[in-house]
């Protein structure tokens, strides 16, 4: 009932890659633009077809270059979500959800397609076009689209690209909560760690059309090795807080669940939520409450768990007042410190550390 | 007045809209879709009627589909008669001339449709036929209409090719053009301001409605 790839092509990329994706799991493809990540989705739809792959799903198989199968796009049960949502703009949130429903008796199709349009919280706007939609409107209109075609496998192609910050936080919300309705594979295309981080059960880490890495996502995210394959130095996690007060030494004072913070001027009213986002490489741990430390940021957490990657690096993952933190050091300093899941500790983070492009508005 | 040729004329444009619009919607997809060798030869191709003096392109066409051509003699033994100086031969020279009038802004409104939402019809589980049925053409409709009214005010107004292949016979090939220009010949000013007044009347209005429709998609879709 999985969904398996395998595709090489050296032509218009390099591309050399195979994984599996089980019922009900979800794949995160990661790497940079032009990494091959997109061609791999394209592959599994049939928009495109390298020199040798093979598609199955389900034990169908819908590409097989070597006995010379190749379904038509149309021909395969697969749901896609277009970065850009590539909805059909003289249609209405509706008809697009019908003009997907071909396989249903026609009798059927409005009564479904209201259905899923509830299931992606757009009851009462079934009769906009998508021009009178917002970004994250548009986006569920194309994941109920995806899903009215029944699909064998459902394709995410970076489908939350295209909107702001907080809805994002919003949509990555609920598609965990349709994730419970869904029994097919799922591979998500991103270039967003956090967004894989949220959503995926499985990582795929690919660099110049070749798997670098995979594995649970957990122990991909915190691998240096799958990092710099992704460009990225270090990988970061969100605080959330509420701006309490703008002082007069040009720092601004946060709330958090696990104490308060304090942070380079930002704007945003007092009482304004906010989320920070803090490198893992910024953050220190002492075991006990330190003194006389410049930084001013000094939060009590509880170890949730320890990672080790390649080199002599660790990853520790921090329960903050219930958010995750992630904090870098050596293992060495993780064996002085005693750091075991369920040991509470301080996480350190210098003020000067958060910069205003880290600040973000939140929903919550 | 000349009402023959008024009705002529209408008929030949009428006809030249029929016999190219799958032309236009075929080729002008194909040209917006396909990448090939050779794209660049057949477009120019397609806009050459656009630049060549209508007496040269009449010349040739006159020539091409003369009694003693392949064209003319295969014309004569199917249907008994010769190609030139008929409506037939008329009609042939109309849908040639007419081509880059037709393909060109099909294309251009085939080629607004992002790649994306065409995948996504097909994606969709539409065959390539109910893709265009379905996305393709309410998509592209304001250019296959600029396709459309283009080639019917073209026909009207088109003088020089007429005159090369049809001649000018009434009821068969003169056509309001050549009339209102043998009126100004035989001194009937007269006659040749009351059918240039209906002639600029027909234009007009065909322009209007184009805009209308057009303006009327774009808000629909914007």
């Amino acid at each position: 009932m999985a969904l398996e790839v395998t595709a090489r092509a050296t032509a218009p990329i390099p591309l050399d890659v195979a994984f599996r994706v089980e019922p009900g799991e979800l794949l995160a493809l990661v790497g940079h633009s032009g990494s091959g990540k997109s061609t791999v989705l394209r592959t599994i739809a049939g928009l495109w077809t390298p020199s040798q792959a093979k598609v199955s799903v389900n034990g169908e198989t819908w590409l097989d270059t070597d006995r010379r199968i190749d379904l038509a796009p149309h021909r395969r049960r697969v749901g896609i979500v277009f970065q850009s949502y590539a909805l059909f703009p003289h249609m209405t949130a509706l008809a697009n959800v019908i003009a997907a429903m071909g396989h249903l008796a026609a009798s059927e199709r409005e009564a479904e397609a209201r259905r899923l349009l509830a299931l992606v919280n757009l009851a009462g706007l079934e009769n906009r076009r998508p021009a009178a939609l917002s970004g994250g409107q548009q986006q569920r209109v194309a994941v109920a689209r995806a899903l009215a075609r029944q699909p064998a496998a459902l394709l995410l192609d970076e489908p939350f690209s295209a909107v702001d910050r907080a809805t994002r936080e919003r949509l990555y919300e609920e598609i965990r909560q349709l994730r419970a309705h869904l029994a097919m594979p799922t591979v998500l295309v991103t270039h967003d760690m956090e967004e894989a981080r949220l959503l995926a059960d499985r990582m795929v880490v690919i660099e110049h059309g070749r798997v670098v890495r995979s594995g649970a996502a957990a122990d991909v995210l915190f691998d240096p090795a799958a990092l710099r394959a992704m460009g990225l130095r270090e990988i970061g996690s969100s605080l959330r807080a509420v701006v309490v007060a703008h002082e007069d030494d040009e720092l601004t004072r946060l709330q958090t669940a696990a104490g308060p913070v304090w942070i380079p001027r930002i704007d945003g009213a007092p009482g304004s939520s906010v989320r920070l986002r803090i490198m893992a490489h910024d953050v220190m741990i002492a075991r006990d409450m330190p003194k006389d430390i410049s930084a001013l940021n000094v939060l009590l957490a509880t170890v949730v768990a320890v990672t080790a990657g390649e080199g002599p690096g660790v990853v520790v993952r921090l329960d903050v007042g219930g958010d995750e933190v992630l904090a870098r050091l050596t293992a060495r300093s993780a064996r002085a410190l005693a750091l075991t899941p369920g040991a509470s500790c301080f996480a350190v983070v210098k003020s000067m550390a958060v910069a205003r492009g880290d600040v973000e508005p939140s929903q919550r | 007045m000349d009402w023959t040729a008024l009705w002529l004329s209408l008929r030949l444009a009428g006809w030249t809209v029929v016999i190219l619009l799958p032309v236009a919607i075929f080729a002008g997809r194909f040209l917006a879709y396909r990448d090939f060798g050779a794209k660049g030869i057949v477009e120019a191709l397609v806009m050459l009627p656009l630049v060549l003096p209508p007496t040269v392109f009449g010349f040739y066409l006159l020539v091409s589909f003369g009694a003693r051509s392949p064209v003319g003699q295969a014309w004569q033994s199917l249907f008994g008669h010769q190609l030139v100086f008929t409506f037939e031969g008329l009609l042939v020279a109309s849908v040639i001339f007419n081509l880059p009038f037709a393909i060109q802004p099909a294309q251009r409104g085939f080629e607004a449709i992002p790649v994306a939402v065409r995948e996504a019809a097909r994606c969709c589980g539409m065959s390539p036929l109910r893709s265009l049925w379905r996305v393709e053409l309410p998509l592209a409709w304001p250019g296959l209409m600029t396709a459309m009214v283009l080639t019917f005010a073209h026909t009207l107004g088109e003088f020089g090719i007429v005159l090369m292949v049809g001649g000018s016979i009434p009821g068969k090939t003169k056509t309001i053009a050549v009339s209102i220009y043998d009126k100004v010949q035989g001194f009937d000013m007269q006659g040749a301001a009351v059918m240039s007044a209906v002639l600029l009347a027909i234009s007009l209005a065909t322009i209007s409605v184009t805009f209308w429709l057009s303006a009327r998609v774009g808000r629909r879709l914007s």
